[in-house]
């Protein structure tokens, strides 16, 4: 083979294919994903930063790239390893490969491996760091990955977030909803905007009186990547939000709304990705089938306060939803605004909305009496 | 929600027919588990015997019994069921349910539909309730109207504009539906239409030929829980019906916003109707823009619309069920029994439920079997009305090599993608307004694209003719830049590494690289190139599974190691086709189980995604792989354990598995059963002669033969008529009767173009005796015969065409005797091991009779399920003991006949004809029947009548039968006519025959021959309605001669009337309707047995 690339994983093995993408090397928190569509909205994932991403279905690149499909401004991911990309796509929408699209953006790419076997070994001994090389030999690349910073200890949501604020959407109401930059998805804003909102995103590390100053009428911690211990910041701030103005937390966003009220996280082993999971409300009963992303869950033992444990993961239990009735709280752990995956879950966007507008009108009322 | 019923009543789907095959018996069977696993009594009732679901231990009360709302009135009335479930058996099983709804049947016993309501299903399938449903909720449709008769038609063409799409409603498989693109077209399909639709209502859609046709399987529970299974998108787009087109599992070319547009669309339907179990829905989706340019300033998302939902199990739940791993049917059936998804553990994973959607790391490709090997004059244009009589299903991880092993799947003698038509197909030099369906697609369609691409025609033009994405087509140019490769480059590793990860066999390597494919294989195992084994998990890998479902691929990490212990391969029958049906499968299926009960490791191989024996619990493990020698060799290599490679058991899965016992011995594989000595000592037209003159069994005269000469000569000496085959063929193929010398020639020459030259041919004298068939188990010692049948119609007629009787009411004990010591004689000199099928013909000579031997099958044969049920005899079982080494003694069975109970049997053909325009329906000795019916009472009479109700040749009570019978056939219809005058039948004849009726003094009205111009002509009369039934019997075997007959015959099968041309059916048919039918019980299939026999030793 020409143009060999290899996958040097933390514990030695070697996986060798085909180099495809930018030629180089980088290293980062391998990670699989059983979504069999919607690679090019992974790519662009804010929560994969500082991961390779491994897709388990083979062909990826069938219907090609194109500039609906981003959900940030960038390829996110560190490198993409793939069973077979595919060079000659084709959809009406499609303006190039992921090959290219990898190439333009200096992702490094590995293709034609088994990437079965690769998922299994990181199924039974859960993700490690690895590194995806076109321009090292397998020995050289585990000594760079040994030397290589651990994921854990990266702050990648400082990376993903946004610099400065911006606004988007012109929205009814006369108060915005502000949105919590620690890796959002352009749906999230999408779907808001939808739902008839004007959103204000602002960065990760903008303080509560800053949002507050905003007039929120609404707050969403959007999902981004990491572990939420390293956000206590970001936790503080938001305890001075909670109970003020409605929030929606989701995926990272809902993990520190948990830390808030008691909880802690802890490392899944190799953590919930795809398009197919289902969780169950507690009050229902009714199963939803979900798109996740994360490598982190809640510890839900300590929590307090009032908040309640929504949802949960129908196959191993975790926790999957709280809510807050009193204080306007709403957190989900998968993607509610999907893409990819599954639309069954927008409904979330509406139960938040409810809380706003519900909030809004109080306020008017408020308003009203008090001239 | 539904509380758990007690008891459940299940209906099957009745024979196998083309559009309704082996997926339905896979799903009765995993309705019947699934109620056993809920610990509720189920009774089902199926007329089809060749049914896994219909034996004893898999439902607790089973009837095999015509599927009509009388008779499954009575037996409701006898159980009592609290329920029933109506979504499991096919389309015939849902309008049954319907229909015994409708009548009050089920409100006067107090039984509940179960799963599914029935106004949802009449929201589905009738097309204009389902059209307002989708108006009311807001989603996409075509335009069209549903309509009731002709004159609507035509008004609601006329408004939406030629070419118009017709679809009945309540039938499957496109039947009687089709693309009108003139309105000739448009009134002789709504005429068929109308027919065809049990609610005389067809729907007149506007044509969205050459949109992308994608599928979606969806499952709900009664809490409102819905998911979908997987979606399925088809290579052939719009115009192509789904059962005719090539499938991918999942959708290649759709982005997650498309994919997601159309699940939520699904699930938005799914609610609204109130399905509650599984269900599939239909999508048209706007194409590439390469094919048809759809935008309208910039649109995002592209429109789509919903063709249709089928509110059951379908052949496409089958097939999603065993690419994804998830037992839609096993579910449904839970569903339907008050089970929410998240309560029905998924068996595949141990951990997980049924509530989530499974994730595939790997492309499955089906391609659809289609019958015109067998009928070389059948139309082969695909359209919206289904022809294939089966499928194959292939995995791997990419779509190029999924694709190239389903074709070998499919077993087309040797067609690999190389093989090219000649000449191309004149299809596609139509323009496209006249190609046939607008996208030019025939069942070579596929070889076709391989030609083009071959000769460096552009994508864009093979897209502009054939509105198939680019993707496709795309990676078929891979395949032949493959090919390119191998034919120019010498063979390295790294190229046949490449090659083989494209899913190239080593035969097509072989020929491109010019070697032998047994010096590739060498070179390939040198290499260190053999293919890894993969699990279908449901998951992705996600999951730790427990499946023991694998596919091959040529990978790094083998799933499937061998395994200590003693083991046994079952090799299956590949794709339901016509001489190839779903008993191979039962009996696969039953060898599987023995082993397993014997203590041995049971693996199977098959190809077919309908059948039970690819259900991942039948076997042990589970190879989905075609069934040629490479690949089952590799199988084979792959499990060598200690004791080497497991042995390999070929006498179930039909010619299919036959055909490997020659490659698997030569390469010193080891074979149990009957090998490949016994099966050349039978195919082997001199040794078997040879054998039998030593054992003195007499034969019709005959020869083999290898060219025209010889076959004159031949003939020559022996007589005519003469019956004529090439050999090693199964179903009758190619197989005819010839009356003179001229026919003879003519016959020589069609062999050598299907090329078949150079394989003899066997040639015997023809005789018009009764025909006896009869199974056995030998052990090379003993002889033990379960049954003997006898056949109504007289030689000539394909066994498997045949109705058959069991107990042969009508031999004498002498002709029985000689029958048993026959094959006795025959048994032991083969020193078979196992089953042997052999067929006699008794001709009546000087005062007596004489036997005659016809042909000898060391295997399991058609008949083997339904000796098995009428009998209690566990042939499959009885005879796997045996190759494992327990004698017939061992097992309580001796030498000789089974003792008969007062059960009579009769088992009845059923045909597929109104799929295939252009096929002659008249009985010869060349199989066409796709599935079969059993009738079983207590006299001959009463299971003859239950025969012809359930295969539908039961003549009305009073009506007008059409008489058009052959000069040498006049003599002998005398009889018939009279009893149609007596049972007081109005009679049509044509000219000829018309004489000989009035000069038997009875009233007829003479209708003119087609060939006479004048009418009205007897196909006016059937048209017209006027006719009930059809009694015709062809007058010779050539073409050229048959035109009246074949127009009569056709036109009796598109307006679904009685059709008789043998004169013995015609015989039974109307003997039967004169002594009254009204007499026949209704009992579960022990009950006639007798309890006596039923249980085997
Ligand atoms: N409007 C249409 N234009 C073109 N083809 C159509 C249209 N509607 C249906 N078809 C084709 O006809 C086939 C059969 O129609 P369908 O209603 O699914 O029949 P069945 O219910 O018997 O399966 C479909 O698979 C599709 O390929
Ligand atoms: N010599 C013969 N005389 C009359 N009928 C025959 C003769 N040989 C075969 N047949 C008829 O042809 C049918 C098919 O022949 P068979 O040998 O069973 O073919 P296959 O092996 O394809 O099933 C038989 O069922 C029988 O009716
Ligand atoms: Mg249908
Ligand atoms: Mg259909």
């Amino acid at each position: 083979m020409a143009d060999v690339a290899h996958l040097v994983l933390a514990d030695g093995s070697v996986f060798s294919g085909r180099a495809f993408g930018a030629r180089g090397r980088a290293h980062g928190e391998v990670v699989f994903t059983t979504s069999m569509t919607g690679y090019q909205e992974a790519l662009t994932d804010p929560s994969f930063a500082g991961q390779i991403l491994v897709m388990t279905y083979p062909l990826i690149g069938n219907y090609g790239v194109n500039d609906v499909d981003c959900e940030s401004r960038q390829v996110q991911v560190r490198a993409f390893v793939v069973r077979e990309d595919c060079e000659e796509p084709s959809h009406w929408l499609a303006e190039g490969t992921v090959g290219e699209y990898l190439a333009a953006n200096e992702i490094v790419g590995l293709s034609e491996i088994d990437t079965r076997a690769l998922t299994r070994k990181l199924r039974s001994a859960g993700v490690m760091m690895g590194m995806v090389t076109s321009v090292d030999s397998p020995e050289e690349a585990l000594d760079l990955l040994t030397a290589a910073p651990p994921y854990e200890t990266q702050n990648h949501v400082a990376r993903v977030s946004i610099d400065e604020p911006e606004t988007t959407g012109a929205g009814t109401s006369t108060t915005p909803i502000v949105l919590l930059d620690l890796g959002v998805k352009y749906n999230i804003v999408r779907l808001l905007k939808q739902r008839g909102a004007r959103v204000e995103v602002v960065p990760y590390d903008t303080a509560a009186e800053e949002i507050l100053q905003r007039h929120p009428a609404g707050l969403v911690v959007s999902p981004g990547p990491g572990d939420p211990a390293l956000l206590d910041e970001q936790c503080e701030a938001l305890r001075g939000l909670v109970g003020r103005v409605p929030i929606l937390g989701i995926c990272l966003g809902h993990q520190i709304i948990g830390r808030i009220f008691g909880g802690s996280n802890y490392k899944l082993k190799f953590g919930h990705r795809g398009a197919n999971h289902p969780v169950r409300d507690l009050a229902t009963g009714r199963i939803y089938i979900t798109a996740q992303n994360h490598g982190y869950a809640l510890d839900g033992d300590k929590l307090n306060g009032g908040i309640e444990v929504r949802q949960v993961h129908l196959n191993d239990g975790t926790i999957e939803g709280l809510a807050h009735p009193e204080m306007d709280i709403l957190t989900i752990q998968y993607h509610s605004e999907a893409s990819p995956g599954p639309r069954d879950n927008e409904y979330i966007f509406d139960e938040f909305m409810k809380m706003v507008t519900a909030g809004d009108e109080q306020r008017a009322e408020m308003a009203r009496k008090s001239a | 929600m539904s509380s758990k019923p007690e008891s459940v009543l299940i209906l099957g789907s009745g024979p196998i027919v083309i559009g309704q095959a082996a997926e339905f018996d896979y799903a009765g069977t995993q309705a019947c588990k699934a109620m056993r696993e809920e610990e509720i009594r189920s009774i089902l009732v199926n007329s089809n015997p060749a049914t896994i679901m219909t034996d004893e231990d898999v439902a607790d009360v089973v009837y095999i019994e015509p599927l009509t709302v009388e008779v499954v009135a009575r037996i409701i009335e006898r159980e009592r069921p609290e329920g029933l479930l109506p979504t499991l058996g096919g389309q015939t099983g849902l309008n049954l349910a319907v229909a015994l709804a409708e009548e009050g049947v089920l409100d006067h016993y107090g039984v509940k539909l179960l799963g599914t309501p029935l106004e949802a299903i009449r929201r589905a399938e009738d097309r204009q309730l389902f059209s307002d449903m989708l108006r009311t909720i807001g989603e996409p449709e075509t335009e069209s109207k549903a309509v009731n008769t002709l004159e609507d038609a035509l008004a609601a063409a006329q408004a939406i504009g030629l070419p118009v799409v017709i679809r009945p409603a309540y039938t499957l498989g496109g039947t009687g539906g089709g693309i009108a693109h003139t309105r000739e077209q448009l009134e002789s399909i709504v005429r068929a239409g109308l027919a065809a639709s049990p609610i005389t209502q067809v729907l007149v859609e506007r044509s969205l030929l050459g949109w992308k046709e994608v599928e979606y399987e969806v499952m709900r529970d009664g809490a409102d829980n819905c998911i979908t299974v997987c979606n399925m998108e088809n290579l052939d787009p719009m115009g192509v019906h789904t059962g005719d087109s090539i499938v991918v599992a999942p959708s290649q070319t759709l982005s997650d916003k498309d994919y997601q547009m159309l699940r939520s669309s699904a699930l938005k339907i799914i609610r609204e109707l109130g399905i509650e179990g599984g269900c599939n829905i239909q999508f048209a989706l706007a194409p590439h823009t390469a094919v048809i340019d759809w935008r309208r300033n910039g649109t995002e998302s592209p429109p789509y619309s919903v063709i249709e939902v089928n509110p059951r199990v379908s052949r496409s739940s089958a097939l999603a069920s065993k690419a994804t791993g998830y037992p839609i049917a096993r579910v449904a059936a839970k569903i339907a029994a008050g089970k929410r998804l998240d309560e029905i553990p998924n068996s595949v994973t141990g951990q997980t439920t049924a509530a989530f959607e499974p994730a595939l790391d790997y492309v499955v490709v089906k391609i659809p079997r289609w019958p015109f090997d067998k009928f070389a004059f059948g139309e082969r244009t695909l359209g919206t009305q289904m022809k294939a009589t089966g499928e194959v299903m292939a995995i791997d991880r990419t779509f190029e090599a999924a694709l190239q092993k389903a074709v070998r799947s499919l077993e087309l003698g040797g067609k690999s993608l190389l093989w090219e038509t000649s000449p191309p197909d004149r299809m596609f030099d139509l323009p496209q307004g006249e190609r046939p369906n607008g996208v030019g697609a025939t069942d070579q369609r596929l070889w076709w694209l391989m030609a083009e691409l071959r000769r460096d025609t552009p994508i864009e033009s093979l897209v502009e003719k054939t509105s198939i994405d680019p993707w496709f087509l795309l990676r078929l140019r891979n395949i032949v830049r493959m090919e390119q490769r191998l034919l120019g480059e010498p063979l390295t590793r790294d190229l046949l590494r490449d090659a083989k990860r494209m899913g190239f066999s080593d035969d097509q390597i072989a020929t491109l690289a010019d070697l032998l494919p047994e010096q590739v294989r060498e070179q390939r195992l040198m290499w260190g190139l053999k293919p890894v084994y993969k699990m279908v998990d449901t998951c992705a890998a996600e999951f730790e599974a427990v499946t023991p479902y694998f596919y091959s691929t040529y990978e790094v990490e083998n799933e499937a190691e061998p395994q200590p212990g003693r083991q046994a391969l079952v090799v299956g029958s590949g794709p339901i086709r016509i001489g190839q049906g779903i008993e191979f499968d039962y009996a696969s299926v039953h060898a599987a189980w023995a082993l397993r009960k014997a203590g041995y490791r049971a693996l199977m191989a098959n190809s077919n995604p309908e059948t039970v024996s690819t259900d991942f619990d039948t076997s042990d493990r589970l190879y989905f792989e075609p069934l040629d020698e490479e690949a089952v060799r590799d199988i084979l290599e792959n499990e060598a354990n200690g004791d080497g490679p497991p042995a390999s058991i070929l006498q179930f899965g039909g010619q299919t598995a036959i055909n490997l016992a020659e490659p698997l011995h030569t390469a010193s594989l080891p074979i149990i059963g009957s090998g490949a000595e016994a099966i050349d000592l039978t195919e082997d037209r001199g040794r078997f002669e040879d054998l039998m003159q030593q054992l003195g069994v007499p034969q019709p005269p005959g020869a083999a033969i290898r060219d025209v000469e010889e076959a004159l000569k031949t003939a020559q000496v022996i007589g005519y008529p003469v019956l004529v085959r090439p050999s090693y063929v199964l179903g009758g193929h190619a197989m005819e009767i010839v009356q003179n010398a001229t026919d003879l020639v003519r016959y020589m020459g069609r062999v050598a173009e299907a090329g078949l030259s150079g394989r003899p041919v066997l040639i015997d004298k023809y005789l018009e005796g009764r025909e006896v068939e009869v199974d056995a188990i030998c052990d090379g010692r003993d002889v033990f015969i379960p049954g003997i049948m006898e056949h109504i119609e007289r030689a000539g007629v394909h066994s498997g065409d045949s109705m058959a009787v069991y107990p042969p009411v009508h031999l004498s004990a002498e002709e029985r005797e000689e029958v048993i010591e026959y094959t006795q004689r025959i048994g032991r000199a083969l020193q078979a091991q196992g089953l042997i099928n052999i067929q006699y013909v008794i001709m009546p000579e000087n005062g007596g009779s004489s036997v005659y031997v016809l042909e000898v099958n060391p295997r399991a044969s058609r008949t083997v399920p339904f000796l098995s049920k009428v009998t209690g005899v566990p042939m499959v079982q009885t005879a796997v003991n045996v190759m494992l080494g327990q004698t017939l003694r061992e097992q309580g069975y001796s030498s000789g006949l089974w003792p008969e109970t007062g059960l009579v049997a009769v088992k009845a053909p059923v045909f597929s004809m109104a799929k295939l325009v252009g096929v002659d329906t008249h009985l010869g000795p060349e199989m066409k029947s796709t599935g079969e019916v059993m009738g079983v009472d207590r006299t001959f009479e009463a299971a003859l009548a239950k025969a012809l109700i359930a295969a539908d040749l039961m003549l009305p009570r009073e009506g007008t039968i059409l008489l058009s019978i052959a000069d040498n056939n006049k003599a002998e219809a005398l009889s018939i006519v009279r009893m149609l005058g007596q049972a007081g039948y109005r009679l049509y004849a044509t000219e000829g025959t018309a004489e000989m009726v009035r000069a038997q003094g009875l009233p007829v009205e003479e209708v003119y021959k087609i060939q006479s111009g004048k009418h009205p002509n007897l196909v006016d009369a059937v048209e017209a309605g006027l006719v009930d039934g059809v009694i015709n019997t062809p007058e010779g075997y050539l073409v050229a001669t048959m035109k009246d007959g074949f127009h009569i015959r056709r036109a009796a099968t598109q307006a679904r009337i009685p059709c008789f041309t043998s004169l013995d059916t015609a015989r039974v048919a109307i003997e039967t309707r004169l002594l009254g039918v009204d007499t026949y019980s209704v009992a579960p299939l022990p009950e006639y047995r007798g309890a006596a026999a039923g249980s085997a030793a």
